[in-house]
């Protein structure tokens, strides 16, 4: 075909104990956004490893624009004219952003110069970016433009995107959208990687699915359902949950007018927050990123201790209950950072399971941690959850996201929690486990616990939720029964429009 | 005291713990810390002496000492990079390795005295009054530990290679996925740092003093290793703190021979005591960093 820009054949890549690419063959048209899709381990990162020069298949055969092309490190990918954005970044934190660039090219031109090139491209993909701040200062968005910028400045024909909207902000997303629409309409292919079946409808082409290392077949997004590509990649259809309707039980959790101070120079303040939760409730927290979602978490987990009289738990004033108190009681939380705040990332997971676990699974006897009982019980969450790791005494760091996730929240579930807090549960998940996840939580609220899920994916929220409410600038909105609300009011009310009867009058 | 004489003396004593920081601060710079800078710096004294009494030139000296010590410093460089041995322990066994090593070669040439280094004379230069003696009319060693330090600072600001190896330094794993070679770029820092300290330890052997002793660097090495810390990993920071290290060991030493009141002991404990209360100052206002992967060991693993 004249107009396939690299097409691959019977790639193969087997490690111990795993074939992480069996016999995988698809063409990437020109100027064409082709998705990649697979739950977690289904070997998306090995192929893009192989097409990158990471990783050298054991069989089958790679053809850029006809040619033969094996490339044997990333500098010859780039060379080829392929680039590529991790979902990790590889960017070092004490240099700036035009030093950054610079280490991502093959022969970069004089750091003045360089400067310039930046400023240019930033401006034509519509990227704002200062080539002298230091990427330690920036967000997650700025940071990703600049790995976006150091791949466009080479003029790549494929660039590879690895699952970069998970740590975007919804308008970050619209910003990233619009340029590889741009980037597209000049020419350039773009290989996407994502779990969002929505993301994947409206931005690509073409969308190859991958199971257990094996391609399950090739469809166009837009005339398929986001259900239909779920079920390829699953194999099987995975059960939506379910909200169980039944009684709401009494209230476990109120928050009094919440106020608590930024807590750094980053941060949002807490403001006047009032909001009660009731047991067999699940409470659904949206908001854009940034609006005191990790705040909000962290002074309902006593990470950082409210005012008095501002938390009650149960009738009992716990504002100034720590961590380890309210985890005592059953006020339970699940952070959003996995690595190094819900999980620390060098230990294994029975020693992450005592961390949490410890009190209320009764781990530790007279000072000394009981390993055969801290083992069972991380064992059995790991079966529970169908977390997929080799045993519980491999390092949390280990596990992919997906299933480090599986394992943070099942930890939590399994302590039986009266009241659950969590941010992001199903964050950088695949479909199926994210339905896991979702089931999890509906089945600890169908057994009286209540529960505050916050998130950033308002179709979890409205799966799950009973009631709605969103933070915005550290103020939560009235909430709402999510059987009166569409996805539309929710936006307003994300957006600062808290007052519901402005948005009938509208419209 | 005569102030030409002063500073003249402030620059010879300060040349070797400038040589030995300035190398062990390219080494952190690349995320490896080696803690044997004093073993290095001994076996560079003994071997350098060794080699200018045999040779009879002291320059061949140095170059003796420069590839001893890097040489010793390579044996660090594979237990820790490529056996991945933990740095702390194997820099410390350095350091003893070093001290046996040299009081066993250095045996044979104690009593021997070592061939002069000569003084550079500059013509006119030298001749310039008060300036000229104090600072123009060293040996070239000297001249080569300052130029150094700007060769280092530049080499670290403006040039690829020293960007590649502070970004080594600063995210091993980020460099490793950018197609760098974390690993060689470690070993040429820690080889070129090991090649510093040999020379600062044959500055020791060859000028100050000028004759092998056993353990005659006296903690040179751990006073480097400390300048390093405190001066940020910067190189005007290495030159200030070594050259104030060097400056109040000269001070306190003609204060003991002029005989003052204050005990001898807290004379000897002064150069210490003031470099790391200045150094803490400096560093207490600036920024600190550190290099982020210091002292972690890298393994690549897909």
């Amino acid at each position: 075909m004249p107009d396939t820009l690299l097409s691959l054949r019977g790639l193969t890549k087997t490690y111990p104990g795993v074939v992480a690419n069996d016999d995988v063959s698809f063409d990437i048209g020109k100027s064409e956004i082709h998705a990649l899709l697979g739950e977690n381990g289904a070997g998306k990162s090995t192929l893009v490893k192989m097409i990158f020069g990471l990783v050298k298949p054991d069989r089958g055969e790679m053809r850029l624009d006809g040619d033969l092309y094996s490339p044997g490190k990333p500098s010859e990918a780039r060379k080829s004219g392929v680039a590529m954005v991790f979902q990790h970044f590889s960017l070092f934190n004490a240099l700036d952003v035009a030093e950054n660039v610079a280490l991502g090219m093959e022969s970069p031109p004089a750091m003045r110069d360089l400067a310039r090139q930046i400023r240019a491209v930033s401006e034509t993909y519509g990227l704002p970016l200062d080539p002298s701040r230091v990427v330690g200062t920036l967000s997650a968005g700025e940071r990703q433009r600049v790995e976006i910028i150091r791949c466009l400045l080479q003029g790549p024909r494929l660039l590879i995107m690895d699952e970069p909207t998970s740590v975007l902000t919804p308008q970050e997303v619209g910003i990233l959208f619009q340029t590889l629409n741009k980037l597209k309409s000049e020419g350039t292919s773009i290989l996407y990687i994502s779990h969002k079946l929505e993301e994947i409808r409206t931005l690509c082409d073409e969308a190859t699915i991958l199971r257990l290392g094996k391609n399950v077949g090739t469809c166009t997004p837009r005339d398929v359902t986001a259900r239909q590509m779920a079920e390829m990649m699953v194999g099987s259809s995975f059960a939506a949950p379910e909200p169980k309707a039944g009684a709401k039980g009494e209230v476990l959790l109120r928050c009094d007018a919440l106020s608590m101070p930024a807590p750094g120079a980053f941060g949002t303040p807490l403001r006047e927050i009032s909001v009660e939760v009731r047991g067999g409730e699940v409470l659904g927290i949206g908001g854009v990123a940034g609006n005191g979602q990790d705040e909000l978490l962290m002074a309902l987990s006593g990470e950082r201790l409210a005012p008095k009289g501002t938390i009650w738990f149960k009738g009992r004033d716990v504002g100034r209950d720590g961590p380890s108190k309210r985890r005592e009681a059953g006020l339970l939380s699940g952070p959003e950072e996995r690595l190094g705040h819900a999980a620390a990332p060098n230990m294994s997971l029975t020693e992450n399971a005592v961390l949490t676990g410890a009190r209320r699974k009764r781990l530790v006897k007279n000072g000394f941690i009981d390993w055969t009982a801290a083992q069972a019980f991380a064992d059995h969450v790991i079966a529970r959850y169908d977390v997929r790791t080799p045993g519980a005494d491999v390092t949390a760091r280990s596990l992919s996201g997906g299933n480090l996730q599986k394992f943070v929240v099942g930890r939590e579930i399994e302590q039986d929690p009266d009241v659950f807090v969590v941010n992001q549960p199903t964050w950088g998940v695949d479909a199926a486990a994210a339905a896991a996840i979702r089931q999890a939580l509906l089945d600890l609220a169908a057994r009286g616990a209540a529960i505050i899920c916050i998130s950033q994916d308002l179709d979890e929220l409205m799966e799950i939720s009973d009631r709605f409410g969103a933070l915005n600038e550290g103020r939560l909105s009235p909430t709402r029964a999510v059987a009166d609300l569409d996805i539309e009011k929710i936006g307003l009310m994300m957006g600062g429009a808290h007052d519901m009867e402005v948005v009938h009058a509208d419209g | 005291m005569d102030p030409v004489l002063l500073v003249a003396s402030i620059m010879v004593s300060a040349t070797p713990i400038l040589l030995a920081a300035l190398g062990e601060m390219v080494v952190e710079k690349s995320g490896v810390l080696n803690l044997g800078v004093e073993g290095m710096m001994i076996t560079g004294a003994v071997m350098g002496f060794a080699i200018a009494v045999t040779s009879g030139s002291p320059l061949m000296g140095f170059a003796g000492a420069a590839v001893s010590g890097a040489v010793l410093s390579l044996a660090f460089g594979f237990l820790t990079q490529y056996l991945l041995s933990n740095q702390v322990a194997t820099g410390l066994g350095l350091t003893l390795v070093g001290l046996g090593l040299s009081a066993l070669i250095g045996s044979h040439y104690e009593g021997q005295r070592a061939p002069a280094l000569g003084k550079l004379d500059m013509p006119l230069l030298s001749d310039i009054p008060m300036l000229g003696r104090m600072l123009l009319s060293h040996d070239i060693m000297v001249y080569v530990s300052l130029a150094l330090v700007a060769a280092v600072w530049a080499f670290l600001k403006y040039t690829r290679a020293g960007l590649i190896l502070r970004a080594v330094g600063e995210d091993h794993a980020s460099a490793h996925a950018l197609g760098y070679k974390v690993v060689r770029v470690r070993m040429a820092a820690i080889a070129f740092g090991g090649a510093c300290a040999g020379m600062g330890g044959a500055y020791v052997s060859l000028v100050r003093v000028p004759q092998w002793t056993e353990g005659m660097t006296a903690g040179a090495g751990w006073i480097a290793l400390a300048i390093v810390v405190f001066a940020s990993w910067r190189a005007f920071g290495v030159l200030i703190g070594a050259y104030l290290f060097g400056g109040v060991t000269v001070i306190q030493l003609n204060l003991q021979a002029a005989g003052t009141t204050v005990p001898v002991e807290l004379l000897s404990m002064s150069p210490y005591l003031i470099t790391i209360i200045v150094l803490v100052i400096i560093s207490a206002r600036g920024v600190q960093g550190a290099p982020a992967s210091l002292g972690r060991s890298f393994h690549a693993s897909s």
